[in-house]
């Protein structure tokens, strides 16, 4: 038989069709990588469900106007960046005795560095922040104020964390997102979140 | 004829032949790091800083409702898909997207707000309550990470 030539393909135009591609999917997708801060709401309660009865001293009552004036405790008018710092100090408190953990008795904290006065909150899983809005208050505000109430419990976790385990929580938690499998990575993830509870309750915004 | 040829001015031609594998792995990456726009903006928006951010995992399981300002009009604007929305839409735009996966997905779905710095928490308060309503409760407002004192 005779050899027959098998005629090359031109692939001059390949470019062109990969070109084509390549721009179709540059405008047609998203790079932007979706950051933002976690909440989870609480679940719809019976009306006749009566609320838990918390020692005021427990509640730490931050209060947003609708000028987007920050208030402490009904009493004290602050700026957003000296709200962390107040949080810290009245979570970190310590001036009683907590809520029982994993059933054992009711224990001082151990771990808080806080004045233990009285007059403020016993234990960290006692201590409530109660966020009052209103509905004129303006979101980039209410933003700001959230962000710095969980900025306070990061402040005081990653304390604990390089106090106990060496690293800052935040790096607990980049560990463990690299490396699923790890109990003991875990597990001090969880006793440093049941050490600095977050408890962060959203009253109804005034009208 | 001289025994050495004369050699041709002018440049050689440069291959090409390596062009299209060059545009294809561009094309490979985009394809990989990207994913599709869904939804075109109608409100206007300027979202907040914050500094305590988190990344949103696994974009499938959100569903996104944003909030701003539509110009000319006053009032806040909530928008759904494509859609400008009412507060009450939103529990069948919630149970759409809970058709849309399977039954053990459910808990996981996130919701994220994304709202203009400037609406009111009233609007937020209300999209809240609603999602509330059917318990869709895993919510996130979008930040971008950045100092708070922008957000005035």
């Amino acid at each position: 038989m005779a050899k027959r030539d098998i005629p090359e393909i031109n692939a001059g135009s390949m470019a062109d069709i990969a070109f084509l591609l390549l721009i179709f999917f540059l405008v047609t997708t998203t790079m932007d990588v979706d950051t933002g801060i976690s909440r989870k709401l609480t679940e719809k309660q019976d009306s006749d469900i009566k609320p838990p009865k918390l020692k005021e001293k427990n509640v730490f009552i931050v209060t947003v106007n609708r000028n987007n004036d920050l208030l402490i405790e009904g009493i004290k008018f602050i700026q957003v960046d000296e709200l962390r710092e107040e949080v810290i100090k009245f979570i970190d408190n310590g001036g009683g005795l907590g809520n029982p953990i994993d059933g054992a008795e009711p224990a001082e904290c151990e771990w808080c560095e806080g004045e233990k006065d009285p007059a403020s909150s016993d234990h960290p899983n006692k201590a409530v922040i109660s966020l009052e809005s209103d509905r004129g208050t303006s979101y980039g505000t209410y933003i700001s104020v959230q962000n710095e109430l969980v900025g306070a419990y990061t402040d005081l976790r990653n304390r604990l964390s390089k106090k106990l385990y060496g690293v800052t929580y935040t790096e607990l938690l980049k560990q463990s997102k690299n490396d699923m499998q790890n109990e003991s990575l875990k597990e001090k993830i969880k006793n440093i979140k049941k050490k600095y509870p977050q408890i962060i309750s959203e009253a109804e915004p005034t009208k | 004829m001289s025994k050495f040829k004369k050699k041709k001015k002018g440049m050689p031609g440069i291959s090409t032949a390596s062009l299209p594998d060059i545009v294809f792995m561009l094309l490979f990456f985009f394809m990989v790091t990207t994913v599709m726009r869904e939804t075109d903006l109608k409100v206007k928006q300027t979202i907040p800083f914050a500094t305590e951010v988190k990344k949103l995992e696994r974009k499938s399981l959100v569903s996104y409702i944003y909030v701003g300002k539509i110009e000319g009009q006053g009032g806040d604007k909530i928008q759904l898909n494509d859609r400008i929305s009412s507060v009450e839409d939103i529990k069948y735009f919630i149970f759409a997207e809970r058709e849309t996966h399977s039954e053990d997905e459910i808990p996981l779905l996130t919701t994220s707000i994304k709202a203009d710095i400037n609406s009111s928490v009233g609007t937020i308060t209300d999209i809240k309550e609603e999602l509330r309503n059917i318990n869709a409760l895993k919510i996130n407002y979008s930040t971008r990470k950045g100092d708070i004192t922008k957000n005035k």
